[in-house]
């Protein structure tokens, strides 16, 4: 008893359909592989890493969704070029066209950012606070909550995630904007390693 | 949860009918159709029914699963066999699914009649539905051990199906004197988590080295390589004093080249712990046999196999041999894509928007799929392989677009990190599953 047939005129029905637009892809990235899929089905295949949503449970991947557009786009670019480093989300971007980018980068920008729940340290914190203020808060708006400046979000994303892009930033392995690097550099210089510490403890504690 | 009837549904419907050239299906024609039952609720089964859900709340989905507790095979080596941190750190609940409207049943399915479009269950049920999703993992070809068998696996361990199997491995390990030898036989291609046994072999290496370090990891290869070969040679190399070709370090690999049979089991003696292969005899004190495999038993019933495994349409995982009956995960012959959780998990995606869109009257959705294995040989030090896949136009394989392996000059620093990231896996995977 095979009925073979039916699934086969499935398959031979929709690609009629014309669903598959080599096209839209970067031509020598996806040769001859259907395009086109949706932004949730896209989307959906970076939760075994990131979680469902975009919303991480750690220890060290980043939440991603709720993140502005805008910088979306800008670190799938920077991964897929090798701007932006990282231990493996340049093997992923490459994958991706650039309007799968603006495409995946909607779709998570419209989810809820859900802050980590991690340890901290509340005296570190406090101190935290107050260089936040100081060095970062004029780019990183309200206490690093706020994702409308296009520089990513700060408050209640994961430590480690925080940590080894600050210490890419400082090694000199990815670049900053010239106006962000004068002001890391002045308080690498002044605070040192202990002040981004309680940074990042300042970081943590918004939950 | 009855689907009221209206205009519109009756029309979306009935056209699906037409555009698949299918008369004659009054179920589907009513548009009153949204049952579906999943066969299997492990990483595969249980992603699908939490993702119909997602898709479509109006589908009444059910799920037959006999246990009641899941304990992944991910991170056993690392949480459990090397870690010794007992089986509660594998295990995961149902609970999860229910709360998103999931039916969950634990019993065992029998049979899967695909013209009745019936489950029967040995606890006596008979489920009715529109549309299966088979998920049951895999099964082991005992054949190609002889001597070792499902009765011998009670005091030789193969720990490729989580749970009891594994805390026996790890219990033997803390048993055996410092100076013993475990004796890894690996299975021949194709098998669930291609590096895994490798990873196994680290993770056992890392314990001996901090508790018994005078006893060797001896691993008795049917292939000539494996994955992430040049990763683990050279983790190993660092951490355990691997040399390739020599006795010398605690792990000790030999291979087999094409065409000889050196490393391949003739016999294994359960009560003497020796393993006979066409080169020779080894005896261990702690043994871990992995047989070789294929699909689950309930896809030979059901008669969804071609060869040991279930070919599908890889648009949909529609069975190519029974309509309406999808295979996912380890027990698919997913052409493209390795037997591993993640792959299950995006296998599982596909499937089921497939299933929502044909039980809503909608064509087959363009899929999108990535799979990442990450391995941990020893403390601070991960690496992984990673790759998106996108379905070849003539739908003949899933094919890689990108991806790859941890660079082999990867810095100290990069693979911490990626152990870390191995941790962070292991948590978002398990909620997206189960959570
Ligand atoms: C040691 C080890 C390490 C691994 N590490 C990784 C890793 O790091 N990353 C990774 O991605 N993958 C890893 N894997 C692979 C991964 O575990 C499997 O590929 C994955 O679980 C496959 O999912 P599945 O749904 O096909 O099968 P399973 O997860 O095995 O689920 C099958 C389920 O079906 C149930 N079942 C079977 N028959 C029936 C029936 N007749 N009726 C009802 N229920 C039934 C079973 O009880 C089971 O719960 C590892 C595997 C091993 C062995
Ligand atoms: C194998 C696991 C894995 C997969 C799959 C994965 N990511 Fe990532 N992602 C990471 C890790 C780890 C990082 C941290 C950077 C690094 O080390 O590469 C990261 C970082 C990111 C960041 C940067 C966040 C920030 O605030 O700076 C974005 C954005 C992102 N990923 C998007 C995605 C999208 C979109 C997908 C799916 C298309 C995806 N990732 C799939 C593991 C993964
Ligand atoms: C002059 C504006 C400015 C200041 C001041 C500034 N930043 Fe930034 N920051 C940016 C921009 C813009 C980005 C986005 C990355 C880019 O464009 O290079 C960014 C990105 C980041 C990121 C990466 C976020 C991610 O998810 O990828 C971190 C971490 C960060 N900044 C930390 C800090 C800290 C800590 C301070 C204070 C010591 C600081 N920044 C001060 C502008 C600024």
């Amino acid at each position: 008893m095979v009925i073979k047939t039916i699934a086969g005129a499935l398959l031979v029905a929709g690609l009629a359909f014309g669903i598959s637009n080599a096209a839209l892809a970067d031509k020598k990235m996806a040769p001859k592989t259907l395009m086109g899929a949706s932004a949730q089905a896209l989307s959906d295949t970076c939760a075994g890493c990131h979680g469902t949503d975009g919303a991480s449970g750690g220890p060290g991947t980043p939440t991603i969704g709720g993140l502005s557009k805008a910088y979306f786009v800008e670190l799938m670019k920077g991964f897929k070029s090798g701007d932006i480093p990282g231990t493996i989300m340049g093997r992923i971007a490459k994958g991706y066209s650039d309007e799968e980018i603006e495409k995946i980068a909607s779709h998570f920008s419209g989810l809820k950012f859900v802050p980590a729940k991690q340890a901290f340290d509340a005296a570190k914190a406090k101190k935290g606070a107050k260089t936040h203020e100081k060095y970062c808060e004029k780019c990183h708006s309200d206490g690093g909550t706020n994702t409308e400046d296009d520089t990513g979000r700060l408050a209640g994303q994961w430590t480690h995630y925080l940590q080894s892009t600050m210490a890419d930033f400082i090694s000199g392995k990815r670049d900053m904007t010239r106006k962000m690097k004068k002001r890391v550099m002045k308080l690498h210089k002044k605070g040192g390693d202990a002040a981004f510490d309680e940074l990042m403890n300042y970081y943590a504690s918004q939950q | 949860m009855a689907k009221r009837i209206n205009r519109r549904n009756f029309i979306q419907s009935a056209g699906a009918v037409t555009a698949a050239g299918v008369i004659g299906m009054p179920g589907l024609a009513l548009g009153a159709g949204k049952k579906v039952v999943v066969v299997g609720g492990g990483t595969g089964g249980a992603t699908a029914a939490k993702y119909l859900k997602r898709a479509d709340p109006a589908i009444e989905v059910t799920l037959i699963e006999p246990n009641k507790t899941y304990y992944t095979c991910y991170l056993s080596n690392v949480y459990v066999i090397g870690g010794g941190k007992g089986i509660e750190s594998i295990a995961h609940s149902y609970d999860g699914l229910a709360k998103h409207g999931v039916k969950v049943v634990h019993d065992y399915v029998t049979g899967i009649d695909a013209a009745a479009k019936k489950v029967t269950t040995k606890g006596g049920a008979t489920i009715e539905y529109d549309r299966c999703i088979v998920s049951p993992g895999i099964d082991f070809k005992w054949e190609s051990t002889p001597g070792y068998d499902e009765a011998a696996s009670g005091t030789i361990a193969h720990a490729w199906k989580a749970g009891p199997q594994t805390a026996m491995l790890r219990k033997q390990l803390e048993e055996m004197k410092d100076g013993g030898t475990f004796l890894l036989a690996p299975p021949p291609n194709p098998f669930r988590c291609p590096p895994g046994p490798y990873e196994r072999a680290s993770q056992v290496a890392a314990y001996f080295k901090k508790h018994k370090p005078k006893s060797k990891v001896l691993i008795l290869d049917p292939k000539g390589k494996f994955s992430k070969f040049g990763l683990f040679k050279q983790a190993w190399g660092k951490l355990y004093g691997f040399k390739e070709g020599s006795d010398e370090g605690m792990i000790v690999w030999r291979g087999t080249p094409k065409g000889s049979d050196d490393n391949k089991i003739v016999k294994v003696d359960v009560a003497g712990k020796s393993i006979e292969t066409g080169f020779g005899s080894e005896k261990g004190d702690v043994l871990n046999i992995i047989p070789a495999q294929k699909a689950g038993k309930i896809a030979f019933a059901a008669g969804l196999t071609k060869g040991d495994w279930c070919p599908v349409n890889l648009r949909t995982f529609e069975s190519t041999i029974h309509k309406d009956i999808y295979v996912i995960g380890d027990s698919a012959a997913a052409k493209g894509l390795p037997k591993s959780g993640y792959a299950a998990n995006s296998e599982a995606k596909v499937a089921a928007a497939a299933v929502a869109a044909s039980l809503n009257g909608k064509d087959a959705p363009v899929p999108a799929y990535v799979n990442t294995c990450y391995s941990i040989a020893g403390p601070g030090y991960g690496f992984s392989v990673a790759a998106v896949y996108r379905l070849k136009e003539d739908g003949s394989k899933v094919q890689k677009v990108s991806g790859g392996l941890t660079p082999s000059d990867a810095s100290k620093s990069t693979l911490a990190s990626e152990e870390t990231y191995a941790h962070s896996w292991y948590k978002n995977i398990t909620s997206d599953i189960f959570g």
